[in-house]
C-alpha cells in the first residue's frame, strides 16, 4: 500500500513539475477555424516564433465567439474575418485598430448530381435563387461564424428574407466549418464553405465545388490588438509585435507561401 | 468497414513511430484527469463517507442532489468554469484561462459528484450491516467512517476508476475552458473533435482507438495492483 501511495504522490507532483517549467512569453489569439483547420497557423507560427521567441497560442471558434471572447478580454490578439463585426469592434473601443490581413473566397459546395442545376456558374446570387426555388438541400453554418455573416448577406442579396423562407431544405447545424461539410457531405448538400478549409478537407463524398469566382464570394481578414485600455492585462507589445509581423512583408510572404497540393489558400493584402 | 481498418493502420501507425505529438497529448491528458480525479477523490470520498454514517436534517436532500449531480452535463460545467475563470469573471484576475490547472478544476467539478455519490452508497450499505457491531464497540461516527472506508477500499478503486473514465472521456468542458490550444491545453478528446471537424475521420477514429486502449491499460494496472494487495492483505 505504501508504494501505491508513492505513484499517487509522483503523478500529483508531475503537472506541478511542467506547468513551473513553462515560460510566460506567449500570446492568446482568438481566431477562426479557418485559418486554424486549413493548416495556416501550424505553417507561419513558427515561422514568427523563430525570429521573435513569441509563443502564439490559438484559441479557434467561430468570428462572432472569437470577438466574444477578445470582448471578455480572454485574448490579447484577435485574427477573423466578418468587417462589419471588427468595425465594430473596433469602433466599442474593444480593439485599437484593424489591419487587413488577406484574403480568401468562399465556395458554394454541392453535390455532383447538381439537383439545382447550378454546377459550373459564376453567379452565386442566381445559383442560391435556384436552389431555393428548387427546395435542395442547403446546409448553414448557423453560428453566428464570419462564413455564416457571408451566407446570411449573400441570401439577402439574392432578396430572400433568410428566416422568413426557412424550410425543410435549409438546415442550420450551428457548428464549425468541418462539421457543417460533414453533414452537408452525408446529406449531399449544398453548402457556403471558405476555400481554406474546404481544400483541406478530407472527408468530401459526393461534394464538389458548384460556384466560384464571383466577386461577391471574397473573404477579407483582419487582425486586431485587443485595447489594453479596456483590459489593462493585454500583453501589449507581444501582441503587437505578432500584428506588426503579420502584416510585413515577411509576415506576408510566409502566409502566400502556404499551399496544400499547389494550391494557394490565403492572398495577402495588407496596406503598407 | 474501410474506414475502421484505415483507423486501425493511423492508430498503429502513430503508435509505431511514438509520435512526439501524440505523446505530448497523451501525456496531458492523464496529467489532467489523474490529477482532477484525485482532486475529486479527496473531497467526495469523505464526503461520501459522512453522508453516509451521520444522520441529520436535510440528509435525504444532499443525497439526492448529490446523486443529480452524477448527470451534470460538461458543457455547462465548462461555460461555468469559463465564465469563472474568464478576464471579465470573478476569478479573471488569476489568468489561468485556457491552462491545464482551468481543465483540471472543470473535471474535478464533474467528477467529485460522482465519487460521492456512489461511495455514499457502497459505505451506507457496509455501514447497515457492520452498524450494530461497531457501536457495540463504541465506535463514534469518526471512526466509524474511517473504519468502513478502509473496509471498502477495494469497491472504491472501482468507483475512483469510474470517475477517471468520465474525465478522461469528456470534451464538453475542457474544450471550452482550455480552448484546445495546439501544445499547451490539447488533449486525446479535443484532437479527436478537431480531427473529426478537419474531415480526417480515420486519424479521429485511430486517436480514439488509442484513447480507449490508454484507459484499458490503466484499468488493468488498478485491478492487478488491487489483487496483489487483496492476496497479501486479505
Amino acid at each position: 500500500m505504501r508504494q501505491f501511495a508513492t505513484i499517487i504522490f509522483f503523478l500529483a507532483a508531475a503537472p506541478c513539475v511542467s506547468t513551473a517549467l513553462a515560460v510566460d512569453n506567449f500570446i492568446i489569439v482568438s481566431s477562426t477555424t479557418s485559418t486554424e483547420n486549413s493548416g495556416l497557423f501550424k505553417h507561419i507560427l513558427p515561422l514568427f516564433q523563430k525570429k521573435t521567441g513569441i509563443e502564439v497560442r490559438v484559441v479557434a471558434q467561430g468570428t462572432g465567439q472569437a470577438l466574444d471572447m477578445a470582448r471578455r478580454g480572454d485574448a490579447d490578439v484577435v485574427f477573423v474575418h466578418d468587417k462589419t463585426a471588427e468595425e465594430k469592434f473596433v469602433a466599442d473601443g474593444f480593439g485599437v485598430a484593424r489591419f487587413e490581413v488577406m484574403y480568401n473566397d468562399f465556395v458554394l459546395v454541392g453535390p455532383k448530381s447538381d439537383p439545382a442545376q447550378v454546377t459550373g456558374g459564376k453567379d452565386i446570387v442566381a445559383a442560391l435563387k435556384k436552389i431555393q426555388s428548387a427546395q435542395a438541400p442547403f446546409v448553414s453554418r448557423g453560428d453566428k461564424s464570419g462564413t455564416h455573416a457571408a451566407e446570411l448577406r449573400l441570401w439577402k442579396i439574392a432578396d430572400t428574407d433568410m428566416p422568413a423562407a426557412k424550410g425543410a431544405w435549409y438546415r442550420e447545424t450551428g457548428s464549425g466549418m468541418g462539421p457543417a461539410l460533414n453533414t452537408a457531405s452525408s446529406m449531399n448538400a449544398y453548402i457556403l464553405a471558405d476555400r481554406g478549409t474546404w481544400l483541406s478537407f478530407k472527408n468530401r463524398g459526393d461534394l464538389i465545388i458548384s460556384v466560384e469566382g464571383d466577386q461577391r464570394l471574397f473573404n477579407q481578414y483582419g487582425v486586431m490588438l485587443v485595447n489594453p485600455a479596456k483590459h489593462p492585462h493585454v500583453k501589449k507589445d507581444l501582441g503587437q509585435a505578432f500584428v506588426d509581423w503579420v502584416i510585413s512583408p515577411e509576415g506576408q510572404k510566409a502566409i502566400a507561401e502556404y499551399k496544400i497540393g499547389g494550391d494557394q489558400l490565403f492572398f495577402p493584402n495588407a496596406k503598407k | 468497414m474501410n474506414d475502421l481498418t484505415q483507423a486501425f493502420a493511423a492508430a498503429f501507425k502513430l503508435i509505431g513511430r511514438l509520435d512526439p505529438e501524440l505523446l505530448g497529448i497523451v501525456t496531458l491528458s492523464l496529467e489532467v484527469s489523474v490529477t482532477a480525479v484525485m482532486i475529486a477523490a479527496a473531497m467526495g470520498l469523505p464526503l461520501g463517507a459522512a453522508l453516509a454514517v451521520e444522520r441529520f436534517r436535510g440528509r435525504q436532500a444532499i443525497v439526492v442532489l448529490l446523486n443529480a449531480l452524477m448527470g451534470l452535463p460538461p458543457v455547462v460545467v465548462g461555460l461555468v468554469v469559463y465564465l469563472l475563470l474568464s478576464r471579465a469573471g470573478p476569478l479573471g484576475s488569476l489568468g489561468i484561462l485556457f491552462t491545464p490547472t482551468a481543465m483540471i478544476i472543470a473535471q474535478s467539478i464533474l467528477i467529485t459528484p460522482i465519487i460521492a455519490a456512489l461511495s455514499r452508497q457502497t459505505i451506507e450499505d457496509a455501514w447497515r450491516e457492520y452498524e450494530e457491531q461497531l457501536c457495540s464497540l463504541g465506535a463514534r461516527q469518526l471512526t466509524a467512517a474511517l473504519t468502513l472506508l478502509w473496509d471498502t477500499r477495494y469497491s472504491l478503486v472501482t468507483i475512483v476508476l469510474a470517475g477517471f473514465g468520465r474525465a478522461a472521456a469528456e470534451v464538453g468542458a475542457v474544450i471550452i475552458v482550455g480552448g484546445n490550444i495546439d501544445g499547451v491545453t490539447r488533449v486525446m478528446t479535443t484532437a479527436i473533435a478537431l480531427e473529426t471537424s478537419k474531415g480526417d475521420l480515420p486519424l479521429a477514429l485511430g486517436l480514439g482507438i488509442i484513447l480507449v486502449g490508454l484507459v484499458i491499460t490503466l484499468n488493468a494496472a488498478a485491478s492487478l495492483i488491487k489483487e496483489a494487495a487483496q492476496r497479501r492483505y486479505g
